[in-house]
Parts: structure tokens; sequence; C-alpha cells
């Protein structure tokens, strides 16, 4: 179904469209969304992951209107974005990442008076309203003003909010981030509900669980660019051999010989498909000590690589920390994308 | 549950009532009208001290205590009583737009909701500044009773120039909302004290709201600096609608058309800077 999708020629049938979609902010050096193109079918839950800055973001605020593009166009049930900025407002509605809640207002009116924007009659925005509010467990507070409200309902405040002239489609920038477990499980259930009701939903996350969870289809971004798209079964099958051992060891020393002559006696073993080492001095591992290492190797059974992979370790000179076998993952297809350094 | 699958997401469009643009436009444009009512009527009271605290004073030490020491000349009350309708207006109307939009523009992003509803997005500018020209304008009024209340016997305004009285009351709200838009959009919220003075001040005391601006003919330097102040024409333009005839010659004031034309020209062309910079911060 992706395929059929991504082959340019359903634009009219497409809740959102992306053709080449290029974005140059003045000053800046690089694009910061560099030629990206993608279709979401109706009633699609669509996921754009990415690490910070991959162009996320602004690939949402083109679609919101927000963004003018630099080249290239996008649309929105089949209405362009840039030529009819208020015929796409009526389709769509969003959640971003941080709340932008009208602080003045009482959180009843905060739903009403959205509505009222979008020319939603009193009675129905008032019914919609207390609706909502009941269906988010909000209800009981509704006459407060939003300051004394926590992250989680503000959050399920704002979707109440886009709900509120019910749009064609969802737009969820990090929903869940900053969370409890709890608000995190609720919001998952809300938001398949909504799509089971028709609404097509574009989120972008770094949580890899929860695009696993949610998502019929998944770009990742990288750099402005869609590095892959495609579902989250079919994703996992990229990691190349399918698996994962990791090792972290230390070397005698810091300098780069020992990480060479090791890279090429993994690479040389039966079954490898891909030899990752990086430096375990920077990242969460930064207490290892100068030598420290982090070893990937991904391959069919990774499992059979453990006894020679800890064996070219210990022959290059180093010693084996702990080690371990990953089941495929889609942070493992994330992190085998984008790679391991820090934005 | 159940009320909302009555109501169905999936029929989306099903609300969007009507296809003219222009009327859902209008619609957005009275709601987010409503919303600031609904706010300002709920801090009715704070906006009316914040509004009216300082020319409160103003009016009884420059209308009251100064004539009554023997300072300022007996009529001087009624020279000011202009200067300070117009003053008031304008700081009520330009702190009804520029605060909010600061604050707005810089981190709280609560205008966001309004920029996503169907109306062109300067109408969203558009109408900050008709509702901060609303508030500017009754901020204007109360200043009549407060200064009947004051000034005793030196409250005097003459009655027959009404119609253009209301038309000053309401360019002077204008002006000073437009002036709020251009401040609001182009003030960083880290820079927001810095740059209340370095605007307000000057804004403050080039405006001839003390002094009518015939009598600085003396000083030419500074009666051409106050040309460049929009203060400057609703100050005299107020003065020309309330202070009293003199020994039966009108008081001396820039020409009343002439006040019109550029109060005029300068409701329109900070409006038109104030929307640039407006769509500039939000469209990127």
């Amino acid at each position: 179904m992706p395929d059929e999708l991504s082959n340019g020629n359903s634009l009219e049938h497409s809740a959102i469209a992306v053709r080449g979609l290029v974005k140059r902010y003045s000053k800046a050096k690089v694009n910061a969304v560099d030629g990206v193109s993608f279709d979401v079918a109706p009633g699609e839950i669509f996921g754009l992951l990415g690490p910070n800055g991959a162009g996320k973001t602004t690939t949402i605020g083109v679609l919101t209107t927000a963004i003018v593009p630099t080249e290239g166009s996008a649309s929105i049930m089949a209405v362009d974005v840039a030529r009819d900025p208020i015929g796409v407002k009526r389709h769509i509605a969003v959640v971003p990442q941080q709340s932008n809640l009208d602080r003045s207002l009482k959180v009843r009116e905060i739903l009403t008076f959205h509505a009222a924007y979008h020319g939603v009659s009193r009675k129905t925005r008032e019914a919609l309203a207390d609706g909502l509010l009941a269906e988010l467990g909000l209800g009981e507070r509704k006459n407060e003003k939003v300051n004394r409200y926590s992250g989680g309902m503000a959050q399920r405040l704002m979707i109440a909010r886009a709900l509120m002239h019910e749009p064609s489609v969802l737009f969820l920038d990090e929903p869940t981030n900053n969370l409890d477990p709890q608000s995190r499980l609720f919001l998952w259930e809300r938001i398949r509900e909504m799509n089971a009701r028709g609404l097509t939903i574009l989120l972008t996350t770094h949580d890899m669980d929860e695009a696993d969870r949610l998502c019929g289809r998944i770009a990742v971004m990288d750099h402005g660019k869609i590095l892959v798209n495609d579902t989250p079964a079919e994703l996992k099958k990229r990691i190349p051999g399918g698996t994962v051992l990791e090792i972290h060891a230390v070397a005698p020393s810091a300098d780069g010989g020992v990480r060479e002559t090791l890279h090429a006696a993994l690479e040389a073993l039966p079954g490898t498909a891909k030899v990752e080492i990086t430096n375990g001095n920077s990242g969460p591992d930064a207490s290892a000590g100068p030598g420290a290492l982090n070893i990937r190797v991904y391959g069919v059974a990774a499992n059979a690589l453990i006894g020679p992979a800890a064996q070219a370790v210990f022959s290059s000179g180093a010693q084996v920390r702990d080690l371990s076998v990953k089941q495929p993952s889609l942070e493992e297809v994330f992190i085998f994308l984008t790679g391991r350094h820090l934005r | 549950m159940s009320d909302l699958t009555s109501t169905g997401l999936a029929g989306a469009a099903r609300l969007h009532r009507g296809d003219n643009r222009t009327i859902t436009a209008l619609q957005a444009f009275f709601a987010m009208f409503r919303r600031d009512l609904t706010v300002t009527r709920r801090e009715f009271v704070q906006f009316l001290l914040q509004a009216l605290m300082q020319p409160l004073f103003f009016l009884f030490i420059f209308g009251k205590v100064l004539p009554g020491i023997g300072l300022a000349a007996g009529n001087f009350a009624a020279l000011m009583l202009p200067g300070i309708v117009a003053l008031t207006g304008m700081i009520a109307a330009m702190q009804g737009v520029t605060l909010p939009l600061v604050l707005d523009l810089g981190f709280a992003r609560e205008i966001d909701d309004r920029l996503l509803s169907p109306l062109p997005v300067w109408w969203v500018a558009l109408e900050k500044v008709i509702f901060g020209a609303m508030r500017g304008a009754i901020a204007s009024s109360v200043i009549f009773p407060l200064g009947w209340l004051i000034l005793g016997n030196g409250f005097a305004v003459r009655g027959d120039r009404i119609p253009y009285l209301i038309g000053m009351v309401l360019l002077t709200g204008l002006v000073g909302s437009a002036i709020g838009l251009l401040m609001g959009t182009i003030i960083k919220p880290d820079q927001i004290s810095l740059m209340f003075t370095l605007l307000f001040t000057p804004l403050l005391f080039t405006g001839c709201t003390y002094y009518p601006w015939g009598a600085l003919r003396n000083i030419r330097w500074f009666q051409i600096l106050t040309l460049f102040n929009p203060l400057t024409y609703a100050s005299e333009g107020l003065r020309y609608s309330m202070a009293p005839p003199v020994q039966g010659h009108d008081f001396p004031t820039i020409s009343i058309a002439w006040t019109l034309i550029l109060l005029s020209v300068s409701i329109v062309a900070m409006f038109a800077l104030g929307t640039r910079t407006f769509l500039r911060r939000v469209i990127t």
C-alpha cells in the first residue's frame, strides 16, 4: 500500500501530499527541509521521526501554513498550503509541543471560542465542548483557568480544542513529550480512537515505542531529508541481518589503532553484516574511562557471534565489560539510520 | 463518548457551514472581538485603574495644585484637559495591544489559535487594533467625569464641537493601538523595559499634552520636533474640540484639517508597518 501512495498520482486522494518540499530560512547555511516528498492517505496515522533539528517541526509548520515553502508544494485534502492557506485552515487542527492555551479564558471558553473562530454555531459548540471535556476527564474543572492545569491536562485540553471544529487532518507535534506514563497511555488510547472515527493524523515523535504502537507508516527524517518511509514492520527488517550484538569494552589506551584492528577483525567474522565502533567517552558512558568503546555488530543471528566477537575483542587487547544481543526495535532502526552522535 | 460518535468526526467538513469565505472570515473576526470583550469585561476594574491612575494625579497636580499655589495660570486646566484625554486614550489603546503581543509573539504563542482560524492573518492584527482603539476611547471618555470631579470650577469644555470631539477620541484610540501594534511586533520580551523607556518617555513628553503647540514658537526646534509625534495631533485636535474660546477668540491650535489628515496618515502608516512586522513574526 505505501508504494501506491508515493507514486505521485494520488494527489487528490491523499489527505496530505508533499512534493519536493524545500525550506531554507534566511541567513541559514543549509536547508531546514531539503527535498521532502510523502503522502498520507485519509484515515492513516503517519509518524514523522527524527532527531532534534531533523526538519520535522519545519515540515509541520509548512503543512499548517505557518511557514512558507522555499520550493516544492504541499497540499491538505487537495488544497494547496501556499496558494490557499485559509482553505487549509478549515481542514486542519494542530496540537503543538508546548501549551499555547489562551490563559485569559476559562477552560470551557477555550473550546467554545476556538469553535466560534471556526464558525461553529453556538448550540453545536456548547454541546461539543461539554462532550469533549467529559470524554477527556476535564468536566469537573471546566470553569477554571488553565494556570492550575498540569502538563497532562493541558495536553488533553489542547486535543479537545483541536477537535472542536471537526478537522479532517490532525497534527500532533511530540504529543506525549514530558507526560507521565498514565497520561501517555490515555493519550495513545484517544489517538487511536480519533483515528478510528476517520481522522487522519500526522504525529512527530522521537519515542520509537510510541511510533511503533500508533503509526501505520513512519518516515524517518534527518538533516532535512526523509531517509526511509515504510511500515514499522518493514523498517525493522532494514537492520542489516536483523539483529544486533552490542558490546561495551575497554581498550588499554585511547589510541585509534586498537579500534581499527578490532573493526577489521569483527568485520571478517562470518555472519557479520555491519560493524560500528564508537568512542564510549562521549554519550551515556562518559564515566567509562579513556579507552571505552561501544561496539555494535549487526548480523542475521547475532547470538551466534557472541563467542567469536568476544574472542576478537580479547585478541585486540581490549576487555569486554558487558555484552548483549538486541532484537530489532525501531530504536535500532533509528540509530542505524541516523547515527549515534549527539545533536 | 456516544455524544461524540453521533456528532461524528468522520463527517468533518460537514460542520463547515456554507462556502462563503467572507462570511466565515467575518464570523472569526467577530468571535475574536467577543473574546477580547469577555476578557476585558472580566478585568474591567483593573483596566480602569491601570488607565486612570496616572491622569488622576496629573489632573490633580497640574489642574488643581499648581494653579492653586500660583505656579500655573487659571485657564491651564482647560488647556491641559484635552492633552490628558489624548494621552490617556492613546496609552490605554497602546497598552491593550503592545504588552499582550510582545508576550504572545515572544513565548506564550496564545495567539496561534487565532492565527489558525479561517480568516486572513492580517485581520487578526486588525482586530487587535480595533479593540485597542475601543479601550482607548473608553479610557478617554472616563476622563470627562473624572476631570469634572477633580477640577471643579476649572473644568471647562466647549459644547459646540461635539462631533469633532467624538471623532478625535476615536482617532486617538486608533493611532494609539496602531502604534501599539508596531511596538508589540518589534519589541522582544527581554527588551521590554528598555524599549518602554526608550519609546514611551519621548512619546509622552513630545506630544503637546501639557502645553499647546502654538506656545512653543519661541523654542522653534522643539516645536518642529513635536510634529513627528502623532500624539501632538491627537492633543491639538482635542484642544480644538474642547478648549473654550478666550475673550471671544478660538483658542489657537494646529488647523483641524491638518490635524485630521496627519492623524489619519499616522494611523494608516503605523497600521501598515505594524501589520508588515506582524506578518513577518507569524509567518516565516
